[in-house]
């Protein structure tokens, strides 16, 4: 156990070695390493930060019942009647004055409103239904629809519906996004390690005559291969945070014009060990990949 | 004890090295295995060391018949050997000492330790001195002596040298040849492949003496 030990200390300390020793390489490998996992570490938290955005609006699945223009205070009543009897969730009227009033307040409009010889906007029901489901918000909607001098009737979920399809899309294209990179990365140690076994053949063979084990021969290049895609991770979670910090300002000001508020979330522990556990783990499967054919000529 | 019946060597392409060698080494015997340029010495040295492996015929070392172990158990048979080789395969990129410390840390030997072992091997050979030095600013008698401390610093049963004074004026080759009689005389068993007569005349030891690849008299 202790010879075990120490023969995977050596290893890690030769590896630790090797990247010193050849900085300007080491240093090219990790930036490429570093952007190969940059970019798709910022897709998959832009991603987050929207989902983030849609799950808040998600939260509020409402119906809007549009009554016709001429409906009058009794028509109302009767809506209202139904709605109590349907048991359909929690709803609010918003009476036709209201919502002028409202319009008024929105930036821009007030000019014209003001223009207007009459006011445009229906009576309406803002209705928070006790069952979100979608399914069972579409028969609601269709029963509410078939109400006498109901004009239309309004899923508001719908947009959040087709953001969630369009992040699912997204997410889709950033795990081939990341599926390539991965494999450049890969690709990348491959080399790297191709090029030290080139480099240090006399002593892998020396090594082999005189009793060492593949796996000693292997293991330098293992740690060395994992150790440096975990560098390039943390360097990447690195450029992710310095990204993120310099978009977070623009994004803040972009809500405050959409009359909300939204801080973009950087990476997280987590996300900082996701990325240097995948570039470990990228970094040593190339690594493996390329001991294994370039160790083939010494057999 | 090392026993060959029948050692035969072909390489790719059907050159023979070695054919059907037979012999008997002692525990702690000295033999030179000998022969003109080309006759298989190198090869023969090569089976012992299970560096290569034999087409046919059987080595049995200390009782254990290395021609038919399996390919993953040969590197800890190898440990048992010690092996200098024609071209010494020192390693120009450390220095004396890290390349005495090579086979310690193959067998997994905590440093502290190894580096004591290792120093008392560069002593034996006269290097200790030389430890910090790179293999390059050696002279070729100190490059040698390196090679045997790397090869003795495992404390092998069996010492294998392949013409391990090819290279060397007589006094450094003398020297060499003083030090593995030294190893032989406290039990270690020292094979010497080499091509040069005068040694034999000096140190009387037991003669393999092979003629493409046979073995013609012992």
């Amino acid at each position: 156990m202790s010879a075990w030990l120490s023969q995977h200390r050596a290893a890690l300390a030769l590896a630790m070695r090797r990247l010193w020793t050849a900085p300007l390489n080491t240093l090219l490998s990790l930036l490429v390493i570093g952007i190969a996992l940059t970019l798709p570490g910022v897709g998959y938290l832009l991603l987050d930060n929207l989902r983030d955005l849609g799950s808040n609006a998600t939260g509020v699945q409402q119906i809007s019942l549009y009554m016709t223009a001429d409906a009058t205070r009794k028509e109302v009543g009767d809506i209202e009647s139904r709605l109590r009897q349907a048991a359909t969730g929690k709803w609010r009227f918003v009476p036709k004055e209201e919502a002028l009033k409202r319009l008024q307040k929105s930036e821009g409009m007030a000019e014209i409103v003001a223009s207007l010889p009459r006011n445009p906007l229906p009576d309406a029901f803002v209705i928070e239904p006790t069952n979100a489901a979608p399914e069972a918000l579409e028969i609601l909607r269709k029963e509410i629809a078939g109400w006498p001098k109901v004009s239309h009737v309004q899923l508001d979920s719908a947009w959040v519906k087709r953001f969630d399809a369009l992040l699912r899309l997204a997410r889709l294209a950033l795990w081939i996004l990341a599926g390539i990179f991965a494999a450049g990365l890969v690709a990348a140690t491959f080399n790297t390690i191709r090029l030290q076994v080139v480099g240090r053949a006399a002593e892998i063979e020396l090594a082999r005559m005189i009793g060492a084990t593949d796996a000693f021969i292997r293991r330098p290049f293992y740690y060395f291969g994992a150790l440096q895609g975990v560098l390039g991770g943390l360097l990447a979670a690195g450029l992710v945070a310095a990204i993120f910090y310099l978009l977070g300002e623009p994004a803040a000001e972009l809500a405050l014009l959409y009359g909300g508020s939204f801080a973009l979330r950087g990476p997280g522990p987590l996300e900082i060990a996701a990325l240097a556990g995948a570039g470990g783990l990228l970094g040593w499967l190339g690594a493996q990949l390329s001991v294994s054919l370039s160790l083939r000529k010494f057999d | 004890m090392i026993v060959a019946s029948n050692l035969t060597m072909r390489y790719p392409g059907g050159f023979e090295a070695v054919r059907e060698v037979s012999f008997t080494i002692d525990a702690g015997g000295m033999v030179f295995i000998t022969g003109h340029s080309g006759a298989g010495k190198t090869t023969l040295v090569k089976l012992i060391a299970t560096v290569e492996r034999p087409t046919s015929g059987s080595l049995v070392v200390n009782g254990q018949n290395l021609s038919a172990l399996r390919r993953s158990a040969l590197p800890y048979v190898r440990r048992h050997f010690g092996m200098i080789f024609q071209d010494q395969k020192l390693l120009f990129d450390r220095s004396a000492l890290d390349n005495v410390l090579l086979p310690l840390q193959i067998v997994g030997l905590p440093r502290r330790e190894a580096i004591r072992r290792a120093q008392a091997a560069l002593d034996k050979v006269g290097l200790l001195a030389r430890e910090r030095a790179n293999p390059v600013a050696l002279s070729g008698g100190e490059q040698q002596r390196l090679a045997i401390a790397r090869a003795v610093v495992n404390r092998p049963a069996v010492l294998l040298a392949d013409e391990p004074t090819g290279n060397l004026d007589t006094n450094s080759a003398s020297e060499i040849l003083e030090l593995f009689a030294d190893f032989n005389r406290v039990g270690v068993t020292v094979v010497v492949a080499t091509h040069d007569p005068q040694w034999i005349v000096r140190y009387h030891p037991n003669v393999l003496r092979l003629d493409h690849g046979r073995l013609v008299d012992s």
